[in-house]
């Protein structure tokens, strides 16, 4: 899986004329319509988005620039960028899950259903996924779950079995059990709560799917503790990863260069936009944030 | 609720006469563009490509490059203040070399003109940048003597009249190319700047650049931005640019192309009547991606109603020979006295 990516990570200044086949569907501004937009829990909202093309055809990892609506309170000027939590291309749906943070994310929660929103969409370089793999592992924490939902998805379509270990403060904050289960996911559930969440005990579940045969590749999201865990044991047990990471941006299309993150790429430090380099990158050339 | 990212708010400017019908095309120097509208240098990339059709814009501007290989400034690079933002990216650069084999050829599929930005630290490495943009491919040299974030403290040429003539002097013997030189709004005398550039051979003046600002995190006790200090952009500069325009159209006779705040047909109107030739949309693109092609078609569609057959017409059709104009600090007091 580590040499697929390369292809998908060449930038649009490193190749004028990518091959076209391998690059996902190009962005466009459209407007949605509000569907569904319920509270999961105290923190977390679910979004659902009727959307013309090419939204619908967003790819798991990828992601949209939301105008977020404006409140008495707040004003939100730039877009903010929010990773794809489901596309349904057939039904014309796009949908994302998102916590209430800040002033953007407030504002977009104040959304109604029926109104509309201006996305733009779909952006960035999304998963991938070897063909020869057999079986993923999917580690995420918190919001950073509903952007490997998609991914799970996308391997059980492609026959490839996925063990899931979803982490979170309490049971309530645990995200898309059901996606996961849904495709009939090894699903481990780790909490602060009870104390499971420790990264001994995340590698310890770790080790054993690699022992058991049951991870071609790791794939992870929303935690950076998370994130050096899954890179040390995969450079030790040579499985190949990616990682899905978030940065302050403003334009979303590689134009504004607001977004780079720091890489290790053979020894040297390299700064690579995660709008349009990303927001999906190698696992093992991640750096902590 | 109005809300002031869209031109949801704007009279429509349209709603009468031939849009189709007016001329939008405007001249800066010899070089005829097919309408004043083009973005402004760092918010425009080929990523824009597959949103904004190329062919439709009236100039193409690219990204600040520099002889020298940079890496640009510490994150957080970005920071929203209010209605705006702030800026300090570092001018991230591959280096001309790269550019010229590189950037150009990607835009030599579009018959827009391209304008390649460029920036330098010395006045002879502005020379020497500036002889290497001679390929084909570049129609026009926006020389960013204006940049806040190129050195240290935010100094740059554009704050003051004699660096700045020095440094487009050299540059002028350097090129034959038309040469805009882009202008810094972190200067106490804009009008002595823009003369200053324009005797020293400028062909055209783009007015101007972010203003220089700091936010700080009132929580954490840290400055938001990685350089403590960056550029502002946004619709809160505008009426300090169309002040700028104005003065500088005043000031010199070559063409000013208007730049800061511009998201909506009506913001370029205003700084063509304070006297530009043309416009760049900035930081709009960022909330509005085609931002640009509705400035395009809302220009045509008020010329069309208020009669006008060029949109060329509006630069300087500003009606103030009987105002008088004094702009001094202390004006704005004067006025707050009258009003009480």
């Amino acid at each position: 899986m580590g040499q697929t990516i390369s292809l998908q990570t060449v930038s649009p200044d490193d190749a004028p004329s990518p091959a076209a086949a391998v690059l996902p569907a190009p962005a466009a501004d459209v407007l949605g319509v509000v569907v569904s937009h319920v509270w999961l829990n105290d923190e977390y909202r679910h979004l659902v988005l009727e959307a013309p093309e090419p939204a619908p055809l967003a790819r798991a990892g990828q992601f949209f620039n939301l105008e977020c609506p404006h409140t008495a309170e707040d004003k939100p000027y730039l877009r903010r960028p929010m990773s794809l939590y489901r596309a349904d291309p057939a039904n014309g749906i796009v949908e994302f899950l998102y916590k209430v943070t800040g002033v953007g994310t407030r504002g977009l929660a104040s959304i109604k259903v029926g109104r509309t929103m201006r996305l733009l969409g779909p952006l960035g370089v999304g998963f991938s996924i070897d063909p020869a793999a057999r079986s993923i592992v999917v580690l995420g924490r918190g919001v950073g779950l509903a952007t490997l939902a998609p991914l799970a998805e996308l391997a059980a379509s492609r026959g490839v079995a996925v063990t899931a270990i979803l982490s979170a403060r309490t049971p309530a904050t645990v995200m898309s059990v059901d996606r996961f289960a849904a495709i009939g996911a090894r699903i481990e559930i780790v909490l602060d709560s009870d104390g499971s969440s420790d990264p001994a005990n995340v590698e310890r579940i770790l080790r054993a799917c690699a022992a058991e045969g049951r991870a071609d590749a790791f794939y992870t999201c929303g935690s950076n503790r998370l994130m050096l865990l899954m890179q040390r044991l995969g450079r030790e047990l040579s499985i190949p990863g990616e990682v899905a990471l978030e940065q302050q941006m403003a334009c979303g299309l590689g134009m504004c260069f607001c977004c780079v993150r720091n890489f290790s790429v053979g020894g040297d430090i390299e700064a690579r936009r995660v709008c349009s380099e990303g927001p999906v990158f190698r696992l093992d050339e991640a750096m902590p944030w | 609720m109005v809300d002031a990212r869209t031109d949801s708010h704007v009279p429509a400017l349209g709603g009468g006469g031939d849009a189709a019908a007016v001329d939008s095309r405007v001249r800066i120097g010899d070089l005829v563009l097919r309408n004043p509208v083009m973005p402004a240098s760092g918010t425009f990339a080929e990523g824009l490509a597959p949103v904004v059709p190329f062919e439709r814009l009236g100039a193409l501007v690219t990204k600040t490059v520099t002889p020298e290989l940079r890496g640009g400034n510490p994150t957080p690079r970005v920071c929203e203040v209010g209605q705006g933002m702030l800026n300090s990216i570092g001018i991230p650069s591959k280096g001309l070399d790269y550019f010229v084999a590189h950037t150009v050829p990607f835009y030599r599929q579009f018959s827009t003109p391209l304008v390649a930005s460029i920036s330098a630290p010395s006045a002879d490495a502005f020379a020497a940048g500036v002889e290497k943009l001679a390929v084909p491919g570049v129609a026009v040299i926006e020389a960013n003597i204006s940049c806040p974030n190129i050195e240290e403290d935010g100094k740059a040429f554009a704050m003051d009249p004699r660096p700045t003539a020095q440094v487009v002097a050299r540059m002028r013997r350097a090129t034959t190319l038309p040469l805009w030189v882009k202008l810094s709004p972190n200067t106490g005398d804009i009008a002595s700047v823009a003369r200053a550039a324009a005797d020293a051979g400028a062909d055209a003046l783009v007015v101007g650049n972010t203003i220089l600002a700091m936010s700080i995190d009132i929580e954490t006790f840290r400055p938001r931005l990685g350089n403590v200090m960056g550029g502002l952009s946004g619709p809160g500069l505008k009426p300090i640019l169309v002040r700028m325009t104005y003065q500088c159209a005043r000031a010199v006779s070559i063409p000013i192309i208007g730049c800061g705040g511009i998201a909506t047909a009506a913001d370029a109107i205003e700084y063509m009547l304070a006297g530009a030739s043309a416009v760049q949309v900035g930081t709009a693109t960022f909330v509005r991606p085609t931002a640009m092609l509705s400035v395009i078609d809302g220009l045509a569609a008020f010329c069309a109603r208020k009669g006008i057959a060029r949109v060329a017409d509006l630069t300087g059709a500003l009606h103030d020979t009987d105002m008088k104009v004094e702009a001094h600090d202390h004006d704005h007091d004067h006025m707050s006295e009258a009003v009480s």
